[in-house]
C-alpha cells in the first residue's frame, strides 16, 4: 500500500513539472503583461523599469529556472495584479469554489442515484422514460446559458433567490463558509444547482445503466432464490456493485466540478478560484494562471489518488499495482 | 483456405444496416431527434437563403431597431419574429448564422477529431510496445483533465479565432477516440479473423483498415456523435467566456453572453432564444447518439 | 393417498417478445415425491431451466406463467403473492445454479451472503447465524470454514464456490432443491464429487431434488426419475433404469445413442439428425417430427402424454410411435 502511493506520488511529480513547463512556455508566447498593467501615458523608461521589476528581460529558460527555483520554496510567484504571492491569492480563493462544488456534488449523488435506480429498476417504464429524457435533457443544457436561465426564473421574474456574490459566510470549525449563516445558504443554492444539474444527469445514467447490467446477472437471481428481500436485493447486492464505477466518477468528476465552476462563478459572481482564473487570463496574470494549473493539476492527482484507494476497499477484486507483486 | 473467413453470424452489411436501422427507429423520440437534426442542418447550410437578413450587413442594421421585443415591426415595415439584440440586428437572422458557425465548427472538430484520435487508436493498438505505452500515456494525460479547462489555457494561450477554436477542440476531443478504438481493435486483434489474415500475407495497413477498423465503428459513431454535441456546447461556453469565437462572427454563445447584460433588465429574449436554439440542438444530436448507443451495445443486445 | 410435494400441471410459460411469443414451457406435468431425485433432461432450449424457474417464481420479464398449476405441498404456487413466494425461496424450495463464478455476489464477502440467507428465514442472532454459516460450510466440505468465512467469493475455486452455493441451498433443509446444471461448468472429477456430495446430503435430509442437465450420464449415476424435455414439452418419463434401457421416445433414444461411452470404439457416433427447432417457429404437430425417422402423417398433431401399456411405475411417453423393445425380448 504505502509502495503503491509513494510510487504514485513520484509520477505526480513528473506530472506536475510537465504541466508547469507546457503552461509556463504557452503562457509566455501570449501578448504582453506590461501593455495591461501600466497607465496608457507611461513613458519608455517607467516601462523598462517595469518589465525588469517583473523579470521579463531576462530569457525564458533563465525565468522557468527562477520559477522552479522558488516555485520548490512554495513560492509561485506575485500577482501582477493583486500584488500579493499568487498562491496566497488562490488558496484565499479556494474555500468557496470547494463549497461549491462540494454541494454540487452533493445534490448530484443524493438526487441521481435514487432517480437512476428506479429507472433502472423499471426500464421501459412511463418514470423511465422521463427520468432518460430528463438526463439527456440535463446534459444537452450548456451550462452557462441554464445558469442564465435560473437567474432569470428565481432572482428575476420570482426574486427568491439573490444571483450574484456569497452573501454573508460564518465560521464552522475555524472554516470560512456559507454553510453557517441563512443568507449565505441562499447565496449558494443557485449556483450549486447550476454546477450539480450536469452531474446529476450523469449520476443517473450511470446508475441506471448499471443497474441495468447488474440485475439480470445470476447473483440477483441467486439472492432472490435465497429468499432475500428486494429492497436488500437492490441496496446491498446491486448498489454495492455498482458503487464501484460511481465512485470512481465521483471522484474524477470532483475535479471537473472544480474547473467546471469557472463558468458558473462568472456567472453567479461567486468569488472562488474559477473566476479569479478567467479574469487572470483577461489580465495576462501569469503568476496566477500558472499557479492556479499547478494547484489545480495537484487537486486532481490526490483525487485519483484517493479514488484509488477506494477502489481497493471497494471491489475485493481489485489489487492496486505495486501491492500484490 | 482461399478466402479470409467471414464471421458466420454476421449478416451482410447491407442487411445489418437495415436491422440497425429498424431498431433505432422503434424509438420514437430518436427519430423525432433525427429528424429535428436533419431541420436544424438544413436551416444552417440554407441561412443565407433563408434568413430575413443579413446579420453581417452593417448597412441593412439600424441601431434605433436595438432591443426590440419579439413580433415588432419598425417604420419600414420589417418584421422582427424573435426581437432584435442591442445592435439592433434580427435575432432570428443573427440564431441562423449562428446555428450554421456553431454546427460547423462542432462537426468539423468532431470529424477531425475522430480521423485524429482513430488514427493514433489504432497504431497504438496495432504496434504495441513503447509507440503503444507513450500514446496512451499522453491519451491518460489528456482525459486526466477536465476539457473545458484544457481549452481554455490553449485558447488564452493562441488567441481568438474560428481556426484556433477548432483546434483546441480537437485536441480536447481526440483522446477519447484513441482509447476507445484502442480499446476494441486490441479485442478484435485478438480474434481468429486477424491472425487468419496475417497467415495469408494481408499487408498491415489492409489488416487494419480493411479488417480492424470496420469493427470499431459502432464505437466510432456513438462517441463521435456525443462529441459533436459536446463540441458545440463547449465552443458555446468559451465564446460566452469570451474565450472563443471573435465577436465579428457570432455563435449562438456569443449571442447568449451578449443577451446576459439585458437579462436582468427583462429583455429576456436575446439570451432566450438563441439558448433555447443551442439547447433544442444538442439535445437532439445527444438524443440520436444515446439511441444509437442502446442499439449498438452488444452488452445490452437480448 | 397424499399428493406428492410437487405436482405440476400443464404448466405454459411464454414470453412475450418483439418477435412473437415464445412458448418456452408448452403443457408441462411432472410430480416430485418426498426424497425423490428426478432428473430433468434436454437440449438448452428446451424449456428444462425455464420451468424451474417458473416453480421458484423466479422469470426474468418478460417471462410469465400463461396457465397451469404447480401445487407445492398442496399448495398453488401460480398466482402465489411475491411475499408467499419470497418466503418460500430459500426456506422450501432452494435453487442452485449453473455457473458458480456467477451465483457469489462479487463484492460481498462469503459470511455476509450466508448469514443474511440464515437471518432472511429464521430470527437468530448475528452470532447464531455465524455458526450456523461456518458449520453449513463444513457440511459441504470446505476446510477451515471460520476462516473461509471471511473471504470474498473470487478466493475461491469454481468447485469451492458451487460447494458454498450448495451450502446456501441447504441451510434450511428444504423439502426441494432444484438444481439447474450444477457440475456443467466445473471440471470431470469435481463434478463427481458435487454430484456424490448432493446426493448424500440430500438423501440425510430427505431433500427431493430436481437436476436438470442435457447430461443422460449424470442422469443415469444418481437419479429416480428422468423427463426428457424437448421443445417446451415433456416428451418421456420413467424411472430411470427403464428410459435408459428402453428408452421410447425417438429423441430420448437419439439422446443415449450420442453419448459416446455408449458406442463403439471406431463406430461412427451417432448424432441426432437436423438441428433443434426454433421456438419461434416450432414445427407443426410433434415439435421432433423433422428430425425423427419413424415420422409420417399422423405426426402432424401433437401426440397425447400416454402411459406405455406394458410399463408400470409413471412410464408415460408423447409420441405416435413409441419404440418398444419389448416387442424384440417378448418373442
Amino acid at each position: 500500500m504505502l509502495v503503491f502511493i509513494i510510487r504514485r506520488l513520484l509520477q505526480s511529480m513528473l506530472v506536475l513539472l510537465a504541466v508547469s513547463i507546457v503552461v509556463f512556455v504557452g503562457l509566455y508566447a501570449v501578448g504582453d503583461p506590461v501593455d495591461i498593467l501600466l497607465p496608457d501615458d507611461a513613458n519608455q523608461s517607467e516601462r523598462q523599469a517595469a518589465i525588469r521589476s517583473l523579470g521579463l528581460d531576462k530569457p525564458l529558460i533563465t525565468q522557468y529556472g527562477i520559477f522552479l527555483g522558488k516555485a520548490v520554496q512554495g513560492d509561485l510567484g506575485t500577482s501582477f495584479v493583486f500584488n500579493i504571492p499568487s498562491i496566497e491569492l488562490i488558496l484565499s480563493r479556494m474555500p468557496a469554489t470547494l463549497e461549491l462544488a462540494l454541494c454540487a456534488m452533493v445534490i448530484a449523488v443524493l438526487i441521481g442515484i435514487p432517480l437512476g435506480l428506479w429507472a433502472g429498476l423499471k426500464p421501459g417504464s412511463a418514470a423511465d422514460e422521463v427520468i432518460t429524457t430528463g438526463s439527456i435533457l440535463g446534459f444537452s443544457l450548456p451550462g452557462f446559458w441554464q445558469g442564465l436561465m435560473l437567474i432569470m426564473i428565481f432572482s428575476v421574474w420570482l426574486g427568491w433567490l439573490p444571483s450574484n456574490g456569497r452573501g454573508t459566510t460564518g465560521t464552522i470549525f475555524g472554516i470560512e463558509t456559507s454553510f453557517a449563516t441563512w443568507d449565505g445558504l441562499r447565496h449558494l443554492l443557485l449556483p450549486a444547482i447550476n454546477l450539480a444539474l450536469f452531474k446529476l444527469a450523469m449520476m443517473i445514467r450511470l446508475t441506471r445503466a448499471g443497474v441495468r447490467e447488474t440485475m439480470p446477472l445470476d447473483f440477483v437471481k441467486f439472492a432472490r432464490a435465497k429468499g432475500v428481500s428486494e429492497p436488500r436485493i437492490v441496496l446491498v447486492h446491486v448498489l454495492k456493485n455498482i458503487l464501484v464505477p460511481i465512485v470512481t466518477v465521483i471522484g474524477m468528476e470532483l475535479g471537473s466540478l472544480i474547473a467546471f465552476s469557472t463558468v458558473t462563478e462568472t456567472i453567479f459572481a461567486w468569488p472562488g478560484m474559477g473566476k479569479l482564473i478567467i479574469d487572470s487570463i483577461n489580465k495576462l496574470d501569469r503568476p496566477v494562471v500558472v499557479a492556479y494549473l499547478l494547484v489545480v493539476t495537484m487537486m486532481f492527482i490526490l483525487i485519483n489518488l484517493v479514488v484509488d484507494l477506494l477502489y481497493a476497499t471497494l471491489d475485493p477484486r481489485v489489487r492496486l499495482k505495486g501491492v500484490s507483486e | 483456405m482461399s478466402a479470409v473467413p467471414a464471421n458466420p453470424t454476421a449478416p451482410e452489411p447491407e442487411k445489418r444496416w437495415r436491422m440497425l436501422w429498424r431498431e433505432f427507429a422503434e424509438n420514437r423520440r430518436a427519430v423525432a431527434a433525427l429528424v429535428v437534426c436533419g431541420l436544424l442542418l438544413a436551416a444552417a447550410l440554407l441561412s443565407p437563403l433563408i434568413a430575413p437578413q443579413n446579420p453581417y450587413d452593417l448597412t441593412v442594421i439600424d441601431m434605433f431597431d436595438s432591443r426590440m421585443p419579439p413580433g415588432s415591426v419598425n417604420p419600414d415595415g420589417f418584421h422582427y419574429w424573435l426581437g432584435t439584440d442591442g445592435q439592433g440586428r434580427d435575432m432570428l437572422s443573427a440564431m441562423l448564422y449562428g446555428l450554421r458557425l456553431s454546427l460547423m465548427v462542432g462537426v468539423v472538430s468532431g470529424v477531425l477529431a475522430i480521423a485524429f484520435g482513430v488514427s493514433l487508436g489504432l497504431v497504438a493498438a496495432y504496434w504495441g510496445g513503447f509507440v503503444d505505452a507513450l500514446i496512451m500515456r499522453v491519451v491518460d494525460f489528456m482525459l486526466g483533465f477536465p476539457t473545458i479547462m484544457v481549452a481554455l489555457i490553449l485558447l488564452a494561450v493562441l488567441g481568438q479565432g474560428v481556426d484556433k477554436v477548432i483546434f483546441a477542440l480537437v485536441m480536447v476531443q481526440w483522446a477519447y477516440f484513441a482509447r476507445a478504438v484502442r480499446g476494441t481493435a486490441l479485442i478484435e486483434r485478438g480474434k481468429e479473423y486477424v491472425d487468419a489474415a496475417v497467415s495469408l500475407g494481408f499487408s498491415r495497413p489492409r489488416i487494419v483498415f480493411g479488417h480492424i477498423l470496420p469493427n470499431c465503428l459502432p464505437p466510432i459513431i456513438v462517441i463521435g456523435t456525443m462529441q459533436i454535441a459536446h463540441a458545440i456546447s463547449t465552443e458555446a461556453t468559451l465564446s460566452f467566456l469570451g474565450l472563443g469565437l471573435p465577436i465579428t462572427e457570432p455563435s449562438l454563445g456569443l449571442l447568449i453572453a451578449n443577451g446576459f447584460a439585458y437579462l436582468l433588465s427583462g429583455q429576456y429574449w436575446i439570451s432566450v432564444y438563441p439558448g433555447l436554439l443551442l439547447l433544442v440542438t444538442i439535445f437532439s444530436i445527444n438524443v440520436v447518439g444515446d439511441r444509437l448507443r442502446d442499439v449498438l451495445n452488444p452488452r445490452l443486445q437480448k | 393417498m397424499t399428493e406428492p410435494l410437487l405436482v405440476i400441471r400443464d404448466l405454459e410459460t411464454h414470453f412475450d417478445t418483439r418477435q412473437g411469443t415464445v412458448k418456452a414451457v408448452n403443457g408441462v406435468s411432472l410430480e416430485v415425491s418426498r426424497g425423490e431425485v428426478l432428473g430433468l433432461v434436454g437440449e438448452s432450449g428446451s424449456g428444462k431451466s425455464i420451468t424451474g424457474f417458473s416453480i421458484l417464481g423466479l422469470l426474468d420479464p418478460p417471462g410469465r406463467i400463461a396457465s397451469g398449476s404447480i401445487r407445492f405441498k398442496g399448495e398453488e404456487l401460480v398466482g402465489a403473492s411475491q411475499e408467499r413466494m419470497r418466503r418460500l425461496r430459500g426456506k422450501d424450495i432452494a435453487m442452485i445454479f449453473q455457473d458458480p463464478m456467477m451465483t457469489l455476489n462479487p463484492v460481498l464477502r462469503i459470511d455476509t451472503q450466508i448469514i443474511e440467507a440464515i437471518q432472511v428465514h429464521d430470527k437468530v442472532s448475528h452470532k447464531a447465524a455465524h455458526a450456523r454459516a461456518a458449520e453449513a460450510l463444513r457440511r459441504v466440505g470446505i476446510p477451515s470454514p471460520e476462516e473461509r468465512l471471511k473471504a470474498y467469493p473470487h478466493q475461491f475455486s469454481g468447485g469451492m464456490r458451487q460447494r458454498v452455493a450448495i451450502a446456501i441451498a441447504l441451510l434450511h433443509s428444504p423439502a426441494l432443491v432444484i438444481a439447474d446444471e450444477p457440475t456443467t461448468a466445473l471440471d470431470v472429477t469435481i463434478q463427481a464429487q458435487i454430484i456424490h456430495e448432493m446426493q448424500k446430503l440430500c438423501a440425510e435430509s430427505g431433500t427431493a431434488l430436481i437436476w436438470i442437465t442435457h447430461d443422460l450420464a449424470v442422469i443415469d449415476s444418481m437419479g429416480d426419475r428422468v423427463a426428457v424435455m424437448y421443445a417446451g414439452r415433456i416428451v418421456e418419463t420413467g424411472a430411470v433404469r427403464d428410459v435408459i434401457a428402453a428408452p421410447a421416445h425417438p429423441y430420448t433414444r437419439g439422446l443415449i445413442d450420442s453419448v459416446p461411452s455408449r458406442n463403439h470404439r471406431g463406430q461412427r457416433l451417432a448424432q441426432i439428425p437436423g438441428m433443434a427447432p426454433s421456438p419461434l417457429n416450432l414445427p407443426q404437430g410433434c415439435a421432433f417430427n423433422p428430425r425423427c425417422t419413424f415420422a409420417d402423417a399422423a405426426c402432424q398433431v401433437v401426440p397425447d402424454e400416454t402411459d406405455l401399456d406394458n410399463e408400470r411405475n409413471g412410464r408415460r411417453v408423447r409420441c405416435f410411435h413409441p419404440i418398444r423393445l419389448a416387442q424384440e425380448t417378448v418373442s
